[in-house]
């Protein structure tokens, strides 16, 4: 909690970027938030993001469940749509949403047990049906708001601050992207806003169900030695993979990477992601090595970041349905009742 | 970039724009606070054990501390300090149990003060509570010296000049008025533990020019002037005048004139008008009587008819910057004649001591400005100290103050047969939190975006027609508190502790001004432009931590910094804490025997 009001004025040389709007444009209210809680930098690098590709806030809406994580949506994009749900039925409204309409650009944004627990279900859905939306998971592995119990990331023999330690296996969210078949799949952690910031750009633009597990410590119960989501434990263990640089439509490429160590990949709206590989012979683009590369670093304990999988041509719900280009909250009475002639045609194609 | 020192006593002190700016070292930013809190009698006393004229400095100051204030920089008005200072001391209540106890048993030491100004006052005031004897030599027939002599009553009312100079003087001074100091030779003779001078820089400058000499009658030196409106000698003045000069004397001297009586009063400077010397506010205050002031205009010539002066011829010139300094060329248009039948001169004045013998071991420079010691302004003659306007030329009154300060702590080393330089006593800071609970802390951190209170003046009429009604009317209380809110509070200082630091980001996202950044150490140029923000201001600091685990260190800039304690509000460890810095000035009294 802070009782001091963050004050409206600004740096005199903070830039406005193309659409007129400063960073502090994009920020919501003041964080109720313990002080330190990672989630804060989520939503920071968040607002970084849209800034810097000045989306417009009016045309988001921001989605989430019930928990910590979920409180976050109201501490940034101040001036957009948003919708906090029932305990993690988040990607039920945001698919509903995004069927509704498209034009939106969605942020869905939860936690360990909102989609781990009580959302496994509603999460592994959402993937399948590939919504286009950028799905956080502010990932701390405890339940902080009920006071420091082990959530269902929580890795096996993790300790809890009073050095027990947890007797059960962790569910591994990306892995379960992964394999269900999200397009866009990453990890990263509150605490590397040079990591973290463009890979939400990244995934802002992928035209796709885009997943960030995003390491987010919990300072008041989670952030001790013997946990494996504590500051010290990710700085010591993170092991990134694929570093992506998210460049602009109007910025040139520099070259100076040797080949084969830099991928690129076009994004939708004419910019690139640049994917500087820190191994060679890792394939960001083969499912199958991701899986597998993740599942190697899990049993080493190492925590590995970066963008680990992503589909060059991805599909959305809205193609595998094939619904028209129009937002469906836009059709009118005549669009989607052409009149009893059309029936009738409709009908005689039967007989 | 070096990890920075904070325990430098000068690192936090410059954090404080206002504190550092101000000759006295004035602690700015706790009077407004104590004013804030109606606590009206110790802000004055704050401001009175530094710059020991509160009253008087709240109207005439020439307030550096302003155009330093770091509100200029984050938004664009400084908080109105100076005028802040008068609410203290128009508000104040009872002072005297706060006064320093003056012995009645003295120390055996005899002090002699030549003149009786603002800089022989303070010394005055800082020796007497350690029991010196002293005793205070002025040729006019009261003390004050220019604050009495050449401020006009419309900007210093006598009551307010007599009761800070009285308060001084009957804490124990023998003053000797109307003693005209005829030889420093003489007064060597009195044999005196130490000798004072501040006898300030009371010689107005001429100009010589064709005619001057043919008109003498009808020209005036502007201080000599002032003096004798002050002293009643001279109660009116007629006809067309024109002021010549560009300072505050010119300033003062033309709105006195509107005052006595003049038809026309018109201010006529060789210069530009944004380098004049004149303060800001002195200029705009001329202007809103009505007097023109006419820029670029040097005088060539006095016109006369047998000695009566007719008018003056000026040329017209303008500002070419070569080397990047200001020349002034002829524009080759035709000089300019105007009417005048009274001149006053206001040129600019110079220090000057006819009186003091050049064989008595004083030496001085080729301007005629005794040699001191910047640090102890004890002159060539150990027993002999200078401050105020007759060490370095003209200054203002808080330079008066603080060269009292230095020079009091010189004269009482030297009388305990201590070195003035050697012995003097260090700065010091310390450093106090102030966090008082959770989310509660010991002062008001919440930034309040108010425009800069404009001080209500007195009616236009009614002070051109009576030379005695004060202009500025001073703020209200209330007016007074809203302007204490804009106070940012920089001496409560953001001090970071390394090893407490987790690294969390929550103070970099939570900046309102984007200070803080965790960035790879590299040398000052490559930091300040690595930053969040680029730090394009070479004269404000970066703090720099020592590395923190991540290899990385913090980096704060301090130029914007709000002093809003959002930082260590958002802090989870305490690696942030708001702590109050208190300079330690040497003072005399701060380390009394």
């Amino acid at each position: 909690m802070t009782f001091v009001k963050k004050p409206e004025i600004h740096h005199p040389l903070l830039t406005v970027n193309e659409i007129g709007l400063k960073r502090r444009d994009y920020e919501g209210l003041v964080s109720t938030l313990c002080a330190g809680c990672g989630h804060d930098s989520v939503s920071a690098a968040i607002i970084q993001a849209c800034s810097e590709l000045s989306l417009p806030p009016h045309r988001f809406a921001k989605l989430s469940g019930i928990g910590c994580s979920s409180k976050t949506p109201s501490y940034f994009l101040g001036n957009s749509h948003g919708f906090n749900s029932v305990h993690g039925r988040m990607p039920s409204v945001a698919t509903g949403a995004n069927i509704a309409n498209r034009d939106l650009i969605y942020i869905g944004v939860s936690g360990d047990g909102d989609s781990a627990s009580i959302g496994l279900g509603q999460f592994a859905h959402a993937v399948r049906r590939k919504i286009n939306m950028l799905y956080i998971v502010d990932n701390n592995g405890t339940y902080g708001l009920t006071k420091g119990q082990f959530s269902a990331t929580n890795d096996r023999g993790s300790t809890s601050k009073r050095g027990v330690p947890n007797l059960y296996s962790a569910i591994d969210l990306v892995g379960m992207a992964l394999q269900i078949g999200a397009s866009f799949v990453a990890r990263s952690f509150s605490g590397d806003k040079t990591q973290l910031v463009p890979l939400i750009k990244a995934a802002l633009l992928h035209n796709g169900f885009s997943f960030i597990d995003i390491i987010s410590p919990c300072v008041m119960f989670n952030n001790h030695d013997g946990s494996t989501k504590s500051y010290g434990h990710v700085r010591d263990k993170s092991a990134p993979i694929v570093d992506a640089d998210f460049v602009a439509s109007h910025e040139e490429i520099e070259v100076d990477y040797a080949p084969g160590s830099t991928e690129v990949i076009d994004m939708p709206d004419g910019s690139r992601l640049r994917l500087r590989k820190l191994d060679d012979s890792y394939n960001p683009r083969s499912r199958v090595d991701a899986l597998a590369y993740a599942q190697r670093a899990l049993d080493e304990g190492d925590v590995v970041t970066g963008l680990l999988y992503v589909e060059d041509d991805p599909a959305d719900l809205h193609e595998v349905l094939e619904t028209p280009d129009a937002p469906l909250s836009t059709l009118t009475e005549s669009d989607l009742c052409p009149g009893s002639e059309t029936l009738a045609s409709i009908n005689a194609s039967f007989r | 970039m070096k990890a920075t020192n904070i325990y430098d006593p000068n690192y936090f002190h410059k954090v404080v724009d206002c504190q550092w700016a101000c000759p006295a070292h004035t602690p700015v930013p706790e009077y407004i606070r104590l004013i804030a809190q109606e606590r009206y009698t110790e802000a004055y006393m704050v401001n009175w054990e530094s710059n020991v004229f509160p009253g008087i400095l709240g109207r005439t100051c020439d307030r550096p501390c302003e155009p330093a204030c770091r509100r200029v920089r984050t938004e664009e008005k400084p908080v109105a300090i100076c005028r802040l200072k008068r609410v203290a001391a128009d508000f104040k209540g009872d002072i005297s149990s706060y006064l320093p106890h003056v012995p009645k048993q003295k120390n055996g030491k005899r002090i002699a003060l030549l003149g009786a100004g603002p800089a022989s006052l303070a010394v005055a005031r800082d020796l007497l509570p350690l029991g010196y004897e002293i005793d205070m030599f002025d040729r006019d027939p009261g003390g004050g010296g220019m604050m009495r002599s050449q401020i006009p009553a419309f900007r210093l009312p006598a009551d307010v000049l007599e009761e800070e100079v009285d308060l001084i003087v009957n804490m124990g001074i023998n003053a000797h008025y109307d003693y005209e100091i005829t030889s420093m030779k003489n007064m060597l003779d009195m044999d005196y533990d130490a000798y004072f001078v501040g006898t300030g820089a009371p010689r107005g400058r001429d100009l010589d020019l064709p005619g001057r000499r043919e008109v003498s009658e009808h020209i005036s030196i502007g201080i000599d002037w002032l003096s004798s409106v002050a002293f009643g000698h001279t109660t009116e003045i007629s006809g067309k005048v024109i002021v010549m000069g560009g300072g505050n004397t010119a300033m003062d001297c033309c709105r006195t004139s509107k005052r006595l009586g003049a038809e026309t009063v018109t201010v006529v400077v060789r210069s530009g008008f944004q380098v004049m010397k004149a303060s800001e506010w002195e200029k705009e205050d001329a202007q809103a009587e009505g007097i023109p002031i006419l820029n670029n205009r040097p005088p060539k010539e006095f016109v006369h008819d047998n000695g009566t002066l007719k008018g003056i011829v000026f040329e017209r010139v303008k500002p070419v910057e070569e080397n990047g300094r200001l020349k002034y060329i002829p524009t080759g248009e035709d000089d300019v004649y105007m009417e005048a039948d009274h001149v006053l001169m206001a040129i600019g004045q110079e220090n000057h001591c006819p009186w003091i013998e050049r064989d008595l071991g004083i030496e001085f420079d080729k301007w005629d400005c005794p040699i001191l010691d910047e640090d102890t302004l004890q002159s060539t003659h150990p027993k002999i100290f200078f401050g105020g306007d007759s060490a370095f030329g003209p200054e203002n009154i808080i330079w008066a103050s603080a060269h009292a300060h230095k020079a009091a702590i010189s004269i009482h080393l030297h009388c305990q047969g201590k070195d003035p330089k050697k012995d003097r006593p260090p700065e010091g800071i310390n450093l106090i939190s102030q966090k008082m609970g959770i989310h509660e802390w010991s002062y008001d951190a919440e930034h309040d975006p108010s425009k800069r209170y404009i001080v209500p003046h007195a009616n236009l009429r009614r002070s051109l027609d009576n030379i005695k009604v004060e202009v500025e009317l001073g703020f209200d209380e209330d007016l007074g508190y809203q302007e204490t809110q804009r106070c940012l509070n920089c001496d409560v200082q953001t001090v970071f502790t390394e090893n407490l630091c987790i690294e969390c980001d929550a103070c970099v996202d939570i900046c309102p001004m984007d200070c803080i950044t965790f960035t790879s150490n590299q040398d000052e140029e490559e930091l300040r432009s690595s930053l969040m923000i680029p730090a394009e201001n070479p004269e404000q600091d970066l703090y720099v931590s020592e590395d923190l685990p991540t290899g990385r260190v913090m980096v704060k800039d301090e130029d914007l910094c709000l002093h809003c304690g959002l930082c260590a509000e958002r802090c989870p460890t305490n690696a942030w804490d708001m702590q109050k810095s208190i300079v330690h000035n040497p003072q005399i009294g701060t380390f009394a025997e």
